[in-house]
């Protein structure tokens, strides 16, 4: 069960390695500290590596979730 | 007079197609390279070479079109930047490695002074074969471990811990091995151990800092790549200091010499006296404290 309510949406997974991170990571930016940003990916190397890299950059991955379509939904909450 | 071809192989001179000329091999270790030595290294082949540098397929660097005469002062260049010929024939090669995780995001260990280490120890010690050592920082294997008389692979023995543990699912996803199973409802994580890789994708994504990682070495035995190819073996447990490798490499050399005939590779010893001999050979090193 999911009631996290993030603070915005972005979908990645028209993009590919570096454009994933990327994408989230200006989608971010948007966000004040400690905000939630919910974004839907691919599993594999989005999902290997996004969340990873907001990791580095002080945020914290709150929930994971397998979507019915092969897709996961992450909701990150904005470092501070 | 004559030209001992042999022992030009062994100070790292490779003879060519064409006579007259030398294909110089340098010494590199793990592939890394400082401006001044690049620069020397260009300058070199400018001077004495055809103005051609050839990167080699493990990560060596050889200037073609060398005369043997020019060799010595060639070698006096290369010393003011600390570079040296390289090793050819049967002996400790160049240790290849990948930039570790000093540099890379995915590496699990450092490669570039323990590639040193390795080299300093080992580099060039004859044999009665070649011996190819590779480190690579993570199981992402940049470095083909398998491809080599001795392949190290960075890794990570995970260990889960509760009180940090948000729950978030990231490592039950990200598991390669459908290793780590979330139960939501007992907020308990399941993980079994059999089946994990040690990659350490849980630990290095965790940001809850709810698995702690121990850096370990996987060690995989007599692989090559060459007419005939052999895939290296993983033999003994994974190592978790960086001495008991040093002293794998050294019993392994040893065996190396007590086993081998000459010329004979190692992947040729292994299947001729059984992985089981060097796990014994290995044992009381393995025990050691």
């Amino acid at each position: 069960m999911n009631d996290i309510k993030a603070d915005a949406f972005v979908d990645i997974t028209d993009v590919v390695c570096p454009t994933t991170f990327a994408k989230a990571k200006v989608a971010m930016a948007r966000l004040s500290e400690g905000q939630i940003l919910e974004i839907r990916m691919k599993a594999g190397e989005p999902l290997q590596n996004v969340p990873r890299s907001f990791k580095e950059e002080g945020a914290q991955v709150i929930k994971v979730i397998e979507n019915e379509d092969g897709t996961y939904t992450a909701f990150i909450k904005k470092a501070g | 007079m004559g030209v001992d071809l042999q022992q030009l192989k062994k100070g790292g001179l490779l003879k060519q197609v064409q006579k007259e000329f030398f294909s110089l091999r340098l010494h590199i270790v793990g592939g890394q390279l400082t401006f001044n030595q690049l620069q020397m290294i260009a300058q070199v082949s400018k001077d004495f070479g055809n103005g051609e540098i050839h990167l080699t397929a493990r990560q060596g660097v050889e200037i073609p079109f060398i005369k043997l005469q020019d060799f010595e002062t060639i070698k006096n260049k290369l010393a003011q930047v600390g570079l040296e010929p390289g090793a050819c024939g049967p002996r400790v090669r160049t240790v290849t490695a990948c930039q570790g995780c000093k540099i890379c995001p995915n590496g699990l260990i450092e490669t570039k002074e323990f590639s040193k280490k390795i080299d300093e120890k080992f580099f060039g010690r004859d044999l009665k074969c070649k011996f190819k050592i590779s480190i690579s920082g993570c199981l992402n294997n940049c470095l083909k471990a398998e491809e080599n008389d001795l392949g190290i692979k960075g890794c990570m023995e995970p260990e889960w811990l509760q009180a940090n543990c948000i729950f978030c699912g990231l490592c039950e996803a990200i598991c390669p091995v459908d290793a780590i199973k979330i139960n939501y409802e007992n907020r308990d994580v399941i993980f079994n151990p059999q089946k994990c890789i040690k990659c350490g994708r849980c630990v290095t994504s965790c940001s809850s800092d709810a698995w702690k990682g121990r850096e370990g070495y996987l060690l995989l035995f007599g692989g090559r790549n060459g007419n005939v190819i052999t895939r290296g073996k993983q033999v003994v447990p994974v190592i978790y200091k960086e001495e008991k490798v040093l002293s794998v490499i050294e019993h392994t050399l040893k065996f190396i010499a007590d086993y081998g005939n000459n010329e004979e590779r190692f992947a040729d010893i292994l299947q001729r006296v059984g992985n089981s001999q060097l796990q014994k050979y290995l044992k009381e090193v393995l025990e050691s404290e």
